[in-house]
């Protein structure tokens, strides 16, 4: 086995960690469906804690193991247009699940908040755990890691 | 191989997709479920974390198997249909998906029971089962990019 192919390796096992921690929150946020339950949202947010863990390695390894990649292999290069295109869908996917995240986690620290001062129901979290901006944004952010997988596979141009 | 991923006939890609796709959820399911299960106690409410592990389990990661199965099958038909000995690498892959699919079995029956009888015992074990079966999906995943003979 050669460097590369531990290096194609572990940018499988990144995307793996990145599609697995978008699988996790989809499942977190129907669970939570329009729930008004802080002490139910606040019991889900280890998960995403998890999850954002997981995002964070993934993106970062996609990038570093992916880019290696193309200039390491001769039958790529950096500037083919799959891999841009890659690399534009990347970084659309780290703004878009930042602004889902973000929307998600300030419903958390909420939900943290309120259950710790012991209230039973909240109507601002039922409308962030509905179809709120952040649910939105995670869907496109599950369109654009199914698009580069599609774009990773077959490989337009190549 | 990445000269044979580069001339991978087209007709290849749907059936891979289907198969990366289906295991990447299949991680993500299973993931999900060991956080919920080892952690519910943590949580105010361990009855609905056992119970978002379950679901996790039985509405997506089954759904997923299949697919991840289905896709796997193709594309093996495709890529290997002639051949008389498999590389290592499909070896391993099929022996994970094999006595995987025992394990999470097993690890969904067990979710199934702590959700039921709102026993913590009961989802520890399953959710220990499920840290095996992300332990295997890891060592599949690296096969399945280095393709080691």
């Amino acid at each position: 086995m050669e460097l590369n192919d531990w290096i194609l390796a572990l940018h499988l096992l990144a995307a793996f960690a990145l599609i697995a921690a978008e699988v996790a929150f989809s499942i977190m946020i129907a669970a939570l469906w329009r729930s008004d339950s802080p002490s139910r949202v606040a019991s889900t947010m280890l998960l995403a804690r998890v999850g954002a863990i997981l995002v964070g390695v993934g993106m970062a390894g996609t990038i570093v193991f992916g880019i290696w990649l193309a200039i390491s292999l001769d039958a790529y290069q950096l500037w083919d247009g799959w891999v841009i295109a890659a690399l534009v869908l990347w970084a659309i996917g780290g703004f878009v699940g930042q602004q889902s995240g973000q929307g998600y986690q300030a419903g958390g620290e909420l939900a943290e908040k309120l259950a710790a001062e012991g209230t039973t129901s909240s109507p601002e979290l039922a409308e962030i755990f509905g179809t709120s901006r952040a649910f939105w944004f995670h869907i496109a952010t599950g369109v654009v890691v199914v698009l580069i997988l599609v774009d990773m596979i077959w490989k337009p141009g190549a | 191989m990445n000269t044979l991923a580069a001339i991978r006939p087209d007709s290849w890609n749907f059936p891979l997709l289907l198969h990366i796709l289906g295991a990447a959820v299949l991680v993500g399911a299973v993931l999900t479920a060991v956080v919920t299960t080892l952690t519910a106690e943590r949580t105010a409410q361990p009855d609905v974390m056992r119970r978002i592990a379950f679901r996790s389990l039985w509405m997506v990661g089954v759904p997923a198997y299949v697919v991840m199965r289905i896709g796997a099958e193709w594309i093996y038909s495709k890529e290997f249909g002639d051949a008389e000995d498999d590389p290592a690498w499909i070896g391993i892959g099929y022996m994970t998906a094999d006595i995987g699919l025992l394990i999470f079995l097993i690890a969904l029956g067990l979710a199934g029971f702590a959700a039921r009888r709102k026993s913590a015992g009961l989802g520890k074990a399953s959710g220990y089962l499920g840290v095996l079966l992300l332990i295997a999906f890891v060592v599949v995943i690296w096969a399945m990019g280095a393709k080691p003979d």
